[in-house]
Order: C-alpha cells, then structure tokens, then sequence
C-alpha cells in the first residue's frame, strides 16, 4: 500500500478529485495549506504600509492506495494539476504500513 | 484607587472651568446665541404684539432630525466598521467597543454640560466657552427654538441639541484610529471625557457660536472642518506619539484583517454624511441641497484621484485607496459644503487626496510616528485642505455662494488662522490629557495583551467564533 500527498494549486482539486474517482480511488483527504516553494509569494500595499506575502495558498490532497495503483494515480493527478506555469505544486509517494478500517475493523488493503 | 484619583481630578477640573462660568451665570447677562433661544418671553415683549415669535417650519424640523440620524449611522455603525476592518482579527471588538463607548458616554456628558458650554453664552469669557445656564438642558422645552441663518426661521432646539450631539460624539470617536490596537480601554474612555471638554468643546464655542473667537474673525467651517476633523486628527497624532507605535510595526505585517467591512464602514460614512453636512444648514432649502450635490460630487472627485495617483505612483488601484479617497474628499468637502459651487467642491475633491496619500505614505514614514488607522494623515491634512481651500472657492468668481466683503487672500488667512488655532489647541489640549491619564491609570495595555490582542485581553471575547 502507498500513501499519495500531493500539493496543488486550489482551483485545480475538482479536476484531481474527478479523475482520481474516475480510476477508482475509494476516497481522498483534503487540507487548505499555506507554503513557499519556488513560485514567489507576492506584495500587498495598504495605504502607505506594504507587507511581501511569502505563504501561498496550496491544496494538500492525501489518497492511501494499492500498490499498484500507484502509477495510474501518479499519472492522472499530474496530469489533472497541471497548468505548466510555476507554483503547480508537488507529488510525494510513501510507503504506507497499515490501514485500519475503524467501523468494522478491516485491516489491510480491504480497508482501503 | 488610582482610578477613584483620576476621577476625582476629572472632577476638579471640570469644578475649576466651570466655577468662572457660574460667576458670569450670575450676572444678568442677555443670551445672544446664534442659536439659543429666541422665543424668550423677553423678546415676545419687545416685538410689536401681533407679531408672534417665529414656529419651526415642519420640513425643516424633519430634515434636522433625518440628518441627526444619518449623522449617527456615520459613527455607529459606520465608522466603527471602517475602522474595525483595517485592524487585525484579533482587535476587531475593541475598537467597535471604543467607538459605541464614546459615543454613548459623549452623547450623556453633552447634554449634562456640552451643550451649554458650546453654545452658551459666556460673557467675558464668551470668546472662548459658553457657559453653564442650560446645565442639564435646563429651561429647555419642546417649545424652545434655536435660530437658523435665516433671519425668523427657528427649528426645535431639543433638534439642535440633538443634532450637535452626533457631532461631539463623532469627533471624539475619530480620534481612535491613531491608536488603536493598544490602548487601555478604561484610559480611553477618561481620556475621552477630558479631550471633549477641553478641546471639543472651546473649539466648536469658538468657531460656531455667536462672539466665538473664529466665528467674529470670520472664519467659515460649514460643517465642521476645524471643529471636527482637524480637531480630532490632531488629537490622534499626539496621541499616536505619546503612547508610542505598536509592538512589531514596521517588521511584522499588520494588513487589515476584513476590507469588505471598510468598504461597507466607508460607504455608511458617505451616506450619512450628507445628514452632517447638508444638514449643518439647519434648513431644508437650496442651500441644504448645494451642500448635499458637493458631498456627492467632492467625494466621488477625491475617490478618482486616489485611485488615479496609486495607479501611477504604485501601479495598481486598491479598494482600500478608494475609500480612503472618498473619505478623505468627504473630510475636505465638510468646511466647504454650503459655501463653494459643485466645481469648486470637484477641484478641492481632485486635490485632497494625492495630498493625503503622501501624509499617509511618504510624511508618516519619513517622520516614524504609528498613526494605525491614518487619522492624523486623512482627517487632518484633509480638513487643512479643506479650510483653506473654502477660503478661496467660496469665492463668488470661482462658483462659490460668496461671503460680505470678499477678498481671497484676507479669507484665506482667515482660514489659516483657524487652522492654526484650532492644531495647537488640540495638540496642547491632547498632550496634557494624554500625559495625565498616563501617569495616573496608564495609557497602554501590557505587552502579553497587546501580543494577544484587546479582544480577548481587555473585552474577554473574540470577533469571529469560526
């Protein structure tokens, strides 16, 4: 079983989650993040104050997968989340030691 | 009971000025207010016996009670929310406290004693302050009038009170911007009281009410241009200086945590700022409405060219520059309402805001000072723009409606001398106020509460419960 973290930009998590249901990843996690990387923040002005905003708004997206799932699953959040232009984000794959499925007590690839 | 000792030299203070004031009360003096009573019994007397005294014209007596309610839509909620919105989340509550506090504690303590002392007469000291005849609105009646600038028009004076109330209470309220995010609350509210007696209160005496030191030297103030914003601009740069700049300015960000609510707080302020400056013409005639046109017209004139001037100078127009610009033309429009034409009022709107957008830029960097909410910066220089700049488009060449024996440069110093007396009044007056509540209850809240914010630190609540 894997674990799949991927960043990406916001408005892109509705083609991300549709495709990823379209090869049938059972479910995803989702979390609103802020973070830099090497797409630049920008700069705010407020009358005469001006603030350099660092922390951009990202998506972080969590799927715990099979196996081989996995280069299926790569291939299509890549492709959904890409725009070419910089800041589209990142894919982290690690290995993921157990699932427990808390209703009925399932362990293993049955509770994915 | 450091707290009772501050009271109790509130206390003494007001006994001093008001002891003076008791002497000329026992004198028979004969009241000769621009706007005191006129339908005395005295007066019925000398007037030929069919003449009745004068009766409040009924639309006249509704504009003015519509225009004091638009005046309060100005404070609360208005610029509670302008205000409330450019501060962080964390300070939201504590400035709508401060805001509704003033308003309701000026509101009690200006029929208690401000009205008397504004508009009074004060007899010897009439150059200066009133006096307290009409101490808790003593003798006034639903019958009682006050005069108009029309000659036998009348309106209610419980109307004129009223109407002068939201005027007093606005400008104290101001004054808050200058440094919000970490002032002591009850400080605030002491410092309120003082301020408002010893600089509100003069100042409206001398430039608004009959024998006033401004208003016999001529100088015109519409709707309260020295009295209400230069006043209390000043008063919130002394206070911004005194108290000192809030931990972490200038490194840590301190963006406004909700614009759409400045802009709404923004745009109350407009709306009910035709009641104060249409309204300030005490009657509902053309010349309430040419003052109502030019707080269209100024306004939208120094919205353009705040947006037009961040446009060229930072190349982008913000929203926050938008409404500063409207508040800013509504600021320098206020002397200048009844007295100047639209075009006039449309150049004076064109003009104010590049120049308060380098007070609130380059001056207020250059010299340090943490002005948060731009007090000093909009309402000050906006109001000294817009005190002289009366001066020369009420000129009958330029448009404006005229005053007896015009002459541009003699108004013009005129007005100046109104500027200058009302900055060092205000300064002198807020200092001493500022350094007396410092040093009896304490200016600021402590650095832990600062850090954590004063809604939660001072108000024990927090804004958003999300």
């Amino acid at each position: 079983m894997k674990m799949v973290t991927a960043i990406i930009k916001p408005f892109k998590l509705d083609e991300v989650r549709e495709a990823l249901s379209a090869i049938g990843v059972q479910g995803i996690t989702v979390t609103e993040v802020k973070g830099f990387g090497r797409q630049k923040g920008h700069t705010e002005l407020y009358r005469g104050a001006e603030y350099v905003v660092d922390f951009l708004p990202k998506i972080k997206l969590e799927a715990a997968i099979q196996a081989d799932q996995l280069d299926r699953v790569l291939e299509v959040i890549e492709k959904a989340a890409q725009t070419g232009k910089i800041g589209d984000g990142k894919i982290f794959v690690q290995s993921l030691e157990q699932v427990i499925r808390i209703r009925t007590g399932e362990v293993g690839p049955e509770a994915l | 009971m450091k707290k009772i000792i501050a009271s109790l030299m509130l206390l003494a203070m007001l006994c001093g000025l008001a002891a003076p004031a008791f002497a000329e009360d026992m004198a028979p003096a004969a009241p000769e207010t621009a706007v005191t009573a006129v339908a005395e019994p005295a007066a019925a007397v000398a007037e030929p016996a069919a003449e009745a005294a004068p009766v409040p014209n009924k639309g006249d007596t509704t504009w003015m009670m519509v225009s004091t309610l638009l005046v309060i839509l100005m404070i609360v909620p208005g610029l509670s929310l302008f205000y409330g919105g450019l501060v962080r989340a964390k300070n939201m509550l504590s400035v709508l406290s401060q805001v509704f506090g003033i308003f309701a504690l000026i509101s009690v303590l200006w029929v208690i004693y401000g009205y008397t002392l504004a508009f009074g007469d004060g007899g010897s000291m009439n150059w200066m302050i009133g006096d307290l005849s009409k101490l808790f609105l003593a003798g006034i009646t639903p019958d009682s009038t006050s005069a108009t600038f029309t000659a036998g028009v009348v309106i209610p004076e419980f109307t004129f009170v009223a109407f002068q109330l939201t005027f007093a209470a606005i400008t104290t309220a101001l004054i808050i911007g200058g440094f919000a995010e970490r002032i002591k609350f009850s400080s605030l509210m002491v410092f309120s009281a003082l301020w408002f007696t010893f600089s509100y209160l003069p100042i409206a005496h001398m430039v608004w009410a009959t024998g006033g030191y401004l208003f016999e030297k001529g100088a015109l103030d519409f709707a309260g241009g020295t009295v209400v914003h230069i006043n209390a601009g000043i008063a919130a740069l002394v206070g911004a200086i005194v108290i000192g700049k809030r931990i972490g300015y200038g490194k840590e960000p301190m963006a406004p945590h909700n614009l759409p609510m400045t802009m709404i707080g923004a745009s109350l302020l407009w709306v009910g700022w035709f009641g104060f400056n249409a309204g300030s013409n005490l009657e509902a005639t053309g010349g309430a409405a040419l003052a109502l046109l030019n707080t269209i017209v100024a306004t939208a004139a120094a919205a353009l060219s705040w947006m037009a001037a961040e446009k060229m100078l930072r190349g982008k127009a913000s929203m926050l520059g938008i409404a500063s610009g409207a508040v800013a033309g509504l600021v320098a429009v206020t002397p200048a309402a009844g007295l100047v034409g639209p075009m006039g009022a449309i150049i004076l709107g064109l003009i104010v805001s590049p120049a308060c957008l380098w007070a609130v830029s380059g001056l207020k960097k250059s010299m340090g000072y943490d002005d948060s909410l731009d007090v000093f910066g909009i309402h000050a220089v906006g109001g000294i723009i817009g005190a002289i700049g009366t001066g020369i488009f009420v000129s009958p060449s330029l448009g404006g409606v005229g005053v007896k024996d015009y002459e541009m440069m003699h108004q013009v110093m005129t007005q100046a001398t109104g500027v200058l007396v009302t900055v060092v009044w205000s300064g002198v007056v807020a200092f001493i106020c500022f350094k007396l509540v410092d040093l009896t209850i304490g200016l600021r809240v402590s650095e832990e509460a600062e850090r954590e914010g004063l809604d939660t630190s001072t108000h024990g609540e927090r804004a958003y419960n999300i």
